[in-house]
């Protein structure tokens, strides 16, 4: 494992950026194909998201994460039994062209660097989707994704009385994974629409034949065995002063109050985009998934050359989809560098490409089951839709007819997007705030247009990156 | 609020928040350390001096923002705990002026 | 298909777009803006918030004036915002500094300002030529390397996205009509009216004023005006909040009101490339922390690039058209400086049908150019 900057290869063949299941197959499978890889994750372990601390669990009870947690220990030991290099708490926060190949800017401990790679695979995984509601940004309303890294990471679990809400697979595992741990729920409040039911029927056979079925219904049937589930939730907020003390819900028109000390939030996940965005790849949005993804051939290649993009961040589709997607993404940078030739890729990718396929049955019956209400994604009032720059979805919404017709003119309005989060957390629900008041589709409004560095580094890396004469000659002009 | 599940693993670390002295576990981040040992908000904001705390644990949201060894704004759910780490909780922007001056 | 009509069309919502329109709509004319996109490049993105006099005008003496004149209104404009929008937009004028980096430096940029002050024509404003020591009085954070400084008490900055802000809610309140995604392609003469049109359907309008930026070259010529200007990139740093410490703007550092500190000051000729990049933005940064060395631990939240609309002196262009009377033109760089200028100036002359005498400097007649057919 690399942790000091100076120790980082000044070039690569592939440099991967992230190490969860699809950064971690596709550096075993480039180093067997005598490439030379780089990892590069800002976490001290791999695993990414899912198989968090999956090389460091605290955990000795194998049980309580559940089996599909532990697959992520082959994927690491693959992957740490190979060639490829992995630099621990490396941020990368920059990738440009040049001279046909890459430049990355990478942060270790406060001290940065450029490293080249003649290509990068993009695999920083996904995010969870905002989840804007009145006292969203109160202490003690958490992320359930956050919550689950607490647990995975260091065996923590919510004391006093917790209510876990949204819609999701997510939900129903944490939740079981709290009943495993001995931790009290005292409600689920389930935010799945009732219609989705009906639009995701006619996806159900291909559901009933897919990996997630007989998972999905065991944890379901064990969750709702012990714990109390309101369904049909019409809206919900946070309230307290200093931190969260209630949680109140709407359902059939009533309003119901739950005392809390802690609420867990999810309504899915999305691609994490900001550095294919930065980089310049072209993205779609996908109304599906609500969501914008990067374009991407079958090879996960973007509209950049000598990008490409595995896993979540190409489009949500799960820890084992991910593997299978960096593994292809391994061989067709392999074949662009020559070592292979496209029949041989094609035939080392058959495997994959036929557990990716099993994998991708029962997705549509996932993403139109659990496709949140508009409800919980477009937020009214004095509700913070950038919690960066505390923006809030009124302000927002009274801005589009002053002139702000798409997420980077509100930008420079009302400072939405500024923060340092750059627009993780806020960019969907500011373009779906702007296409509501316009009553335009979504993907003709637009997303932040973003740049480098997309992690924040302190003035003194980047004043010691290094300058050229041309670029000393553009700034000092006396 | 969170408590360590008394199966969880892990050798001791001493660090200290705003002064006082706590414990934390190995393979512990700063925010879950924070957490652990029952700290609610570790910010409040520049914008507003509304109370934040950490939120998505991953890096992406930037809540979880405290000063470590004297340097502000480090994003507590990245850093492991280190022996001897001082922590402090934020108010506000940060504060960089080396003389205080008007 | 779109087909409206106006007194007075404006092509280009950016900072000169709305504060001429503001200023038109405030003597009673009813004014359109048609607007590009989300995506447009947007000069006025890529401002730096500056209201600055200092080292400007040198080859043209009346450039200096007209920015000490629209510095010295500003406050005015300030308040007369303020007044109709209730949004303060942190306009300062505690003066501002130029600082140089080695005595070399210093020694060039004295002589410039001295060879600018000593143009004939040229109306003297203070300034002061200051050594290290002074300097460290007005900023006591700067480090060894600053080898001194220029200060000149008219300049000043503002928060310019409350400007920007202020300024269409302004237009809101009186009126004017934004229409964004309107991208103008022709613009003909039909009846004694301007009509501008597009994909989108087509406006018709008595007087039209060009102010679209870089757009403005290709605009121009349709209406018998000359638009030589072209894009020039800047890059910008924005770190993350810090607690106010910096009381004056720097021409390349400046704390805003809502504590990031902004860095630049760049320039290169990429055409419409519109990407940051590294060793500009390094060096930049490099000055800033040779600046004040306690700006090193500061996180930089974003960078940021946008195309200036340079012309080709550098100087503003204001013009009216003889073939086509009733057509206007402004563009200049400095969009947040001269904004009071656009505003009580500019746009009441447009209104009355004619540019002053005093605005023939900043004709395109200067570039020696054959009046258009």
């Amino acid at each position: 494992m690399i942790h000091d900057v100076d120790a980082l290869p000044a070039e690569v063949d592939l440099a991967i950026i992230g190490a969860g299941p699809a950064g971690l197959a596709a550096a075993a499978t480039a180093a067997r194909q005598e490439l030379s890889v780089l990892m590069l994750d800002e976490n001290p372990n791999v695993g990414g998201q899912i198989y968090r601390a999956i090389a460091a669990n605290p955990l000795p009870d194998k049980t309580v994460l559940g089996a599909d947690y532990w697959r992520g220990e082959a994927l690491a030991r693959d992957a740490a039994a190979s060639t490829a290099q992995h630099a621990a708490g490396a941020i990368v926060w920059s990738v440009s062209r040049l001279d046909g190949g890459n430049e990355i800017g990478v942060s270790m401990a406060g001290r940065s660097r450029l490293i080249a790679a003649r290509e990068v695979v993009l695999a920083t995984g996904a995010l969870e989707r905002p989840f804007p509601i009145p006292g969203w940004t109160l202490p003690g309303v958490m992320s359930c994704g956050g919550a689950q890294t607490l647990l995975k990471a260091s065996g923590l679990v919510p004391d006093g009385r917790m209510v876990i809400a949204g819609c999701g697979p997510l939900l129903w595992l944490i939740a079981w994974q709290y009943l495993n741990a001995g931790a009290t729920i005292d409600a689920i409040l389930d935010t799945t629409p009732r219609a989705n039911w009906v639009s995701a029927l006619p996806h159900l056979p291909a559901f009933l034949t897919s990996p997630y079925l007989s998972k999905g219904l065991k944890l379901m049937r064990t969750v709702r065995a012990k714990v109390r589930i309101v369904s049909g939730i019409e809206a919900l907020r946070a309230e307290g002063s200093e931190k969260v003390e209630a949680v109140v819900y709407t359902k059939a028109g009533r309003e119901q109050r739950i005392a809390v000390d802690s609420l867990l939030l999810h309504q899915g996940v999305v691609p994490n985009i900001n550095l294919s965005n930065a980089i310049g790849c072209h993205h779609t949005w996908d109304d599906m998934q609500l969501t914008w993804k990067p374009e991407t051939d079958a090879w996960g290649a973007t509209s950049v050359p000598g990008i490409t993009v595995a896993g979540d961040g190409a489009g949500i589709a799960g820890a084992e989809a991910a593997a299978e997607r960096g593994r292809i993404a391994a061989l067709g940078v392999a074949q662009r560098l020559g070592k292979l030739d496209t029949a041989t890729r094609d035939r080392e990718a058959a495997a994959p490409r036929a557990t990716l396929a099993r994998f991708a049955r029962g997705r549509a019956f996932l993403d139109t089951l659990y496709r949140p209400a508009k409800t919980f994604r477009v937020p009214q009032g004095d509700t913070i839709a950038c919690r960066c720059e505390e923006v809030t979805a009124e302000r927002i919404r009274a801005t589009v007819p002053l002139g702000a017709t798409g997420p980077n003119q509100m930008k420079s309005f009302l400072r939405c997007g500024m923060g340092p989060c750059q627009g993780r957390l806020c960019g969907l629900t500011v373009a779906e705030l702007i296409a509501d008041v316009r009553g335009v589709p979504v993907e003709d409004v637009g997303y932040y247009r973003l740049r480098p560095p997309v992690k924040p580094i302190t003035l003194g890396e980047l004043a010691s990156m290094p300058k050229t004469e041309a670029s000393e000659n553009a700034v000092v002009r006396v | 609020m969170f408590r360590r599940l008394p199966e969880a693993a892990g050798d001791t670390i001493a660090f200290t928040i705003n002064g006082a002295r706590f414990e934390a576990r190995a393979g512990d981040t700063v925010a879950a350390a924070l957490l652990a040992v029952g700290i609610t908000s570790c910010r409040t904001t520049p914008v507003s001096g509304a109370p934040r705390a950490p939120y998505c644990l991953m890096g992406v949201c930037f809540e979880c923002l405290v000063t470590i060894d004297g340097v502000g704004n480090r994003q507590a759910c990245l850093i492991p705990v280190a022996d001897g780490m001082r922590v402090e909780t934020q108010q506000g922007a940060r504060a960089i002026v080396t003389e205080p001056h008007a | 298909m779109i087909r409206e009509g106006t007194e007075v069309a404006i092509v280009g919502g950016g900072l000169v777009g709305a504060a001429i329109a503001w200023g038109l709509a405030r003597v009673g004319k009813r004014v359109t803006i048609l607007d590009e996109g989300d995506d447009a490049f947007r000069a006025s993105r890529g401002n730096f918030a500056l209201v600055w006099v200092q080292s400007k005008g040198l080859g043209m003496a009346a450039y200096a004036a007209w920015s000490v004149r629209s510095s010295d209104a500003w406050a005015s404009l300030a308040s007369a915002l303020k007044d109709e929008t209730s949004i303060d937009v942190a306009h300062q004028r505690p003066g501002g500094l130029m600082l140089s980096l080695s005595e070399d430096e210093q020694e060039r940029r004295v002589a410039q300002m001295r060879r600018l002050h000593n143009q004939p024509e040229m109306i003297p404003y203070p300034y002061e030529v200051l050594d290290q020591a002074q300097t460290k009085k007005l900023l006591p954070d700067i480090g060894p390397q600053v080898a001194g400084s220029i200060y000149c008490p008219l300049d000043g900055h503002v928060n310019s996205l409350k400007l920007f802000r202020a300024l269409h809610a302004a237009l809101a309140a009186r009126g004017v009509l934004y229409r964004p995604n309107r991208p103008v392609e022709t613009i003909a003469s039909r009846d004694g009216r301007f009509v501008l049109s597009g994909s989108w359907g087509e406006l018709r309008a008595e007087k039209i004023v060009l102010a679209a930026g870089n757009g403005n070259a290709r605009l121009a010529p349709q209406v018998g005006l000359h638009a030589p200007v072209r894009p020039q990139r800047g890059q910008i740093i924005v770190t993350e909040k810090a607690k106010p410490f910096l009381n004056y703007p720097l021409v390349t550092v400046r704390q805003t009101d809502e504590g990031g500190v902004m860095i630049g000051d760049s320039l290169e000729e990429v055409g419409f490339e519109n990407v940051a990049t590294t060793p500009i933005t390094a060096t930049m940064a490099d000055r800033a922390v040779r600046m004040f060395p306690m700006l090193a631990g500061l996180n930089v939240v974003r960078t940021w690039s946008a195309l200036r609309v340079m012309s080709q002196d550098g100087f503003p262009i204001y013009d009216q058209s003889e073939t086509h009377p009733g057509a206007f033109l402004a563009t200049c760089h400095s969009g947040v400086t001269l904004a009071a200028n656009h505003a009580f100036d500019i746009a009441p002359q447009i209104a009355a049908g004619r540019l002053d005498d005093a605005l023939l400097p900043f004709s395109a007649r200067r570039f020696h150019v054959p009046q258009a057919a």
